[in-house]
C-alpha cells in the first residue's frame, strides 16, 4: 500500500461521504413538497380532500344504498393576527346525511380602508376525518380580494365520504369541525 | 511555509525528519494540521465554551432561586440593551436559555467528545499517523470557532423585543421568523451553519480515516469500541446535520427573502419546521452521547482488566441506536396534534431504543462483574456516568409514552430528563475520558485525590440541581419561563443552591489541571498498566509529534481487546487478556 493509493482512496471515500451529506441536504429541502403531498394523500393532521361533482354523485348513491346515518358538522372561523377582516360562518352547526352534498356559507367583510387579499387555511377535527371530508367547491381554493368596506358571502360545497362508516377510527365520531383561518397575503417586499 | 507543509505530511515515508520536529508557535497552533494539536485546541475551546455556558446557567439559576424577576433587568442594562422593562427582561431570559443550550450542545459537548477526544485518539487507537485530511481538520476547528463568535456577536444586536436571539435552541418558527425581527437571529442561525459545516467536514474526515487508515490487521471487528462509537457518530452527523442546515436555511429565507416555508399565510406550515428540526435533533442527542459510550467502554475494560463483555453486541448496539434514532423524532412533538396512530408508532419506536441502550448498560456491568476493579478516577467517573445516564434513560422511557407526555411536555420533568442524560451522562463521560487520557495528552499526572474530590462535589451538585426538577415538572412547572408561582419555591431554591456546589467542583477541576501542568509528575507510556491494551498505550506520554511512521501490526493473536500484548507464550507477567 503506497501513500499515493492511500491518498486516492481517501479522496474517494471523502467524496462519497460529502455526496451523502449533499443528498441529505437535498432531502431536507425536498421535505417541503413531500410533506404537502403526504398531507394531501393521507389527510394527515386533518387535511381535507378535494372531489369532483362526479365523485360526489357516486358517493351520494353509495350512501343511499347503505342507508347511511347523519353527521353533525360544526363550522369555525378565525383570522390571523394582522388580518383586518371580520369572518364568520352563517350557521355554526349543520346536520347532513353522510354522502349527501351540502353547502355552508361563510361571511366576510373587509374593515380596513385598503383592498386586502387573503388566503384561507383549513383543516378538520378530529384529524382522522380529514380523508373523508371532501370539498367540491371552496373559497379556500383561491385567493379572495375584498375592497375597502366590501362584504361577501363565501360558499363551501362538501360531503362526508360514506367510507368513513367502515373505518374503526371513525367509530363514535358524532361531529366534524371544519375550521378556516384567513391570512393576509404577504405582499412581496414593500 | 513550505517546510511546515512538508513536516505535516506525517504519512509520507520521509524517514529523514525527526518525529518530534515541531513548527513554530503560530504555525503550530493557528495553522495546525496535526491531529493531536487540533484535538488539544478543541479541548481548550470546549473548556472555555463550557465556562461561558456554565456561567449563563448560573444567571438562570439565580433568577429561578425565588419567584418574581430579580436579575434580568440588570443584565439587560449591563449588556447594553438600554432601560429595561418587563418585555425586555423576558426577552433576556429567552436569550440566556438559547445561549446556554446552543453553547453546551454545539460548542461544549460536541467539540470535547468528537473534536477533542475523537481527534486525539481515533488515529492513535487505529495505528494511523494522522487523520485522512489534516488540513480539512484545521478548517473544521476554525469553522467551529467562527460559529461560536457569530453566536456571541448575536447577543449584542437587536433580536425583536430586545438584543440577542431569544428563540430557544430549537429555533422554532414563527418565533424565530416573524417573532424575532432584527439581525440577532440571523447571526444565531449563521452560527449553526458554520458549526454544522465544521462538523460535517469533521465527520467526513473520521469516516475516511476509520475506513481507510487502520493499521494492518486491525479489522473492523478488532477496532476499539471508542473508534466504533466515533464511526457511528460520524455517520449520524453526516446524515442528520444537512437536514438541520436545510431547515435553518429555509428559516433564513422566510426571515429575509419573503418565502413562506413555515408561514401558513403563504401555504407553509410551522409544524414542518419541527419535523425537520427533530429529524436532526434526535440523532443529535445520540451524537452527543455515543462517543461517551465509547469512552466508558474503554475505561470499564481497562480498570476491570478484562475485555469488555459482549464486544460485538456493544458495537452493533451503537449501530442499532444510530439507525433507530432516525425514526423516532416525533416523540418531541406529541403535542402538536398528531393523531393517535402516529403517536402509537412513535411511542413504540422510541421504546425500542431502550433495548440496545439496555444492552450497553448490562454489558458494562457484566464487564465489571468479578473483575479486579481499581477505583482510579476514570472508573469512578465512568460509574457515575452509568448510574446517572440510567436514571435519565428511565425518565426518557416515561416521556416516550405519548399519553403521559401530553402532561409532561415542556415542563421541568423534560429538563430533568435531558440534563440527566447530558449534563450528567455526557459530561461525566467527558470527565472520565479527561482523567483517563490527560496524562497521555500532557505527559503529566493530575492529582488523583483532587479528581476524586472533583467527582464527589460534582456528583452531589448535579443531583441537587436536577433531581428536584422531576418534582417541579410533575407538579406542572413550565420550562423556559423565568417566573413561577410561589408554590414551586422550595425545590427551586434547593436546585439553585446546588449550582454553587457545581461551581466549587469546577474550581477543584481547574486547580487540578493547573497543579498537573505546573508540578505534575511525569507520566509513563502505559501508566494504567496491564488493563490498558489499545495502541495509544504503546506510545510515550505525550506521544511523539508524529507517531506510527512505521505502522503497527495487529497480529492474529491480538483480539479486539488487546492490540499491544506480545504473543501468549512470551507474555510472562501480563495476565491473560482473553
Ligand atoms: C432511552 C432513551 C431515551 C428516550 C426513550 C428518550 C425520550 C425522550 C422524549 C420522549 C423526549 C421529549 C420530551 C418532551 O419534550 O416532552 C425527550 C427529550 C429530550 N431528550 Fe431524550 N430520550 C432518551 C435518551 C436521551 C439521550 C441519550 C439524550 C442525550 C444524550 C437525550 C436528550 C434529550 C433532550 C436534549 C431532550 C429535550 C429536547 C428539547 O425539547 O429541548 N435523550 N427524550
Ligand atoms: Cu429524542
Amino acid at each position: 500500500m503506497t501513500s499515493t493509493t492511500l491518498a486516492t482512496r481517501n479522496l474517494r471515500t471523502g467524496f462519497i461521504a460529502l455526496l451523502a451529506a449533499a443528498g441529505m441536504l437535498g432531502l431536507g429541502f425536498a421535505a417541503v413538497p413531500l410533506y404537502r403531498l403526504f398531507c394531501q394523500v393521507t389527510g394527515f393532521g386533518g387535511t381535507t380532500q378535494r372531489a369532483t361533482v362526479e365523485e360526489a354523485d357516486l358517493a351520494a348513491e353509495l350512501a343511499r344504498s347503505a342507508g347511511a346515518r347523519t353527521m353533525s358538522i360544526r363550522f369555525d372561523a378565525s383570522l390571523a393576527r394582522d388580518m383586518p377582516w371580520s369572518f364568520a360562518p352563517r350557521q355554526v352547526t349543520d346536520r347532513v346525511a353522510i354522502g349527501e352534498r351540502d353547502i355552508a356559507i361563510y361571511e366576510a367583510r373587509n374593515n380596513s380602508d385598503v383592498p386586502v387579499t387573503g388566503t384561507a387555511t383549513f383543516n378538520v377535527e378530529p384529524e382522522q376525518a380529514g380523508v373523508y371530508f371532501h370539498k367540491i367547491q371552496c373559497f379556500c381554493f383561491t385567493e379572495q380580494t375584498l375592497q375597502p368596506g366590501q362584504s361577501v358571502t363565501m360558499p363551501v360545497q362538501y360531503f362526508v365520504d360514506p367510507k368513513a362508516l367502515d373505518d374503526p377510527r371513525m367509530e363514535g365520531v358524532e361531529q366534524i369541525t371544519l375550521s378556516y383561518t384567513f391570512h393576509r397575503r404577504i405582499e412581496p417586499a414593500s | 511555509m513550505a517546510t511546515t507543509a512538508d513536516t505535516f505530511q506525517a504519512h509520507h515515508d520521509d524517514a529523514h525528519h525527526d518525529a518530534d520536529h515541531k513548527p513554530g508557535f503560530f504555525a503550530r497552533w493557528f495553522m495546525s494540521t496535526n491531529h493531536k494539536d487540533i484535538g488539544t485546541l478543541y479541548l481548550i475551546f470546549a473548556i472555555m465554551a463550557g465556562v461561558i455556558g456554565g456561567a449563563v446557567s448560573g444567571i438562570m439559576r439565580m433568577e429561578l432561586q425565588e419567584p418574581g424577576i430579580q436579575y434580568l433587568g440588570w443584565w439587560v442594562e449591563f449588556l447594553g440593551g438600554g432601560a429595561s422593562d418587563f418585555d425586555k427582561a423576558g426577552h433576556m431570559w429567552n436569550v440566556l436559555i438559547t445561549a446556554h443550550g446552543l453553547i453546551m450542545v454545539f460548542f461544549m459537548v460536541m467539540p470535547a467528545m468528537i473534536g477533542g477526544f475523537g481527534n486525539w485518539f481515533v488515529p492513535l487507537m487505529i495505528g494511523a499517523p494522522d487523520m485522512a485530511f489534516p488540513r480539512m481538520n484545521n478548517v473544521s476547528f476554525w469553522l467551529t470557532v467562527a460559529g461560536f463568535l457569530s453566536l456571541m456577536f448575536s447577543a449584542f444586536v437587536p433580536g425583536g423585543t430586545g438584543n440577542g436571539a431569544g428563540t430557544g435552541w430549537t429555533v422554532y418558527a414563527p418565533l424565530s421568523t416573524s417573532g424575532s425581527v432584527g439581525p440577532a437571529v440571523d447571526f444565531a442561525i449563521f452560527s449553526l451553519h458554520l458549526a454544522g459545516a465544521g462538523s460535517i467536514l469533521g465527520a467526513t474526515n473520521f469516516i475516511t480515516t476509520i475506513l481507510n487508515m487502520r493499521a494492518p490487521g486491525m479489522t473492523l471487528h478488532k477496532m476499539p469500541l471508542f473508534v466504533w462509537s466515533l464511526l457511528v457518530t460520524a455517520f449520524l452527523l453526516l446524515l442528520a446535520l444537512p437536514v438541520l442546515a436545510a431547515a435553518i436555511t429555509m428559516l433564513l429565507t422566510d426571515r429575509n427573502f419573503g418565502t413562506t416555508f413555515f408561514d401558513p399565510a403563504g401555504g407553509g406550515d410551522p409544524v414542518l419546521y419541527q419535523h425537520l428540526f427533530w429529524f436532526f435533533g434526535h440523532p443529535e442527542v445520540y451524537i452527543m452521547i455515543l462517543p461517551g459510550f465509547g469512552i466508558v467502554s474503554q475505561i470499564v475494560a481497562t480498570f476491570s482488566r478484562k475485555p469488555v463483555f459482549g464486544y460485538l453486541g456493544m458495537a452493533y448496539a451503537m449501530v442499532a441506536i444510530g439507525v433507530i434514532g432516525f425514526v423516532v423524532w416525533a416523540h418531541h412533538m406529541y403535542t402538536v396534534g398528531l393523531d393517535v396512530n402516529t403517536k402509537m408508532y412513535f411511542t413504540a419506536a422510541t421504546m425500542v431504543i431502550a433495548v440496545p441502550t439496555g444492552v450497553k448498560i448490562f454489558s458494562w456491568i457484566a464487564t465489571m462483574w468479578g473483575g479486579s476493579l481499581e477505583f482510579k478516577s476514570p472508573l469512578v467517573w465512568a460509574l457515575g456516568f452509568i448510574f446517572l445516564f440510567t436514571v435519565g434513560g428511565v425518565t426518557g422511557v416515561v416521556l416516550a409514552n405519548g399519553g403521559i407526555d401530553d402532561n409532561l411536555h415542556d415542563t421541568y420533568y423534560v429538563v430533568a430528563h435531558f440534563h440527566y442524560v447530558l449534563s450528567m451522562g455526557a459530561v461525566f463521560a467527558i470527565f472520565a475520558g479527561f482523567y483517563y487520557w490527560f496524562p497521555k495528552m500532557s505527559g503529566r499526572w493530575h492529582s488523583e485525590l483532587l479528581s476524586h474530590v472533583h467527582f464527589w462535589l460534582f456528583f452531589i451538585g448535579v443531583n441537587v440541581v436536577f433531581f428536584p426538577m422531576h418534582f417541579l415538572g410533575m407538579n406542572g412547572m413550565s420550562r423556559r419561563i423565568p417566573d413561577y408561582t410561589p408554590a414551586f419555591t422550595y425545590w427551586n431554591e434547593i436546585a439553585s443552591n446546588g449550582y454553587w456546589i457545581i461551581v466549587a467542583s469546577m474550581v477543584v477541576f481547574f486547580a487540578n489541571i493547573g497543579w498537573a501542568l505546573v508540578a505534575g509528575k511525569r507520566a509513563a507510556g502505559n501508566y494504567w498498566g496491564a488493563g490498558a491494551t489499545t495502541l495509544e498505550w504503546s506510545l510515550t506520554s505525550p506521544p511523539p509529534f508524529h507517531q506510527f511512521e512505521t505502522l503497527p501490526v495487529i497480529e492474529d493473536h491480538h483480539s479486539h481487546h488487546d492490540h499491544i500484548g506480545g504473543r501468549p507464550e512470551k507474555q510472562g507477567a501480563r495476565p491473560a487478556a482473553h
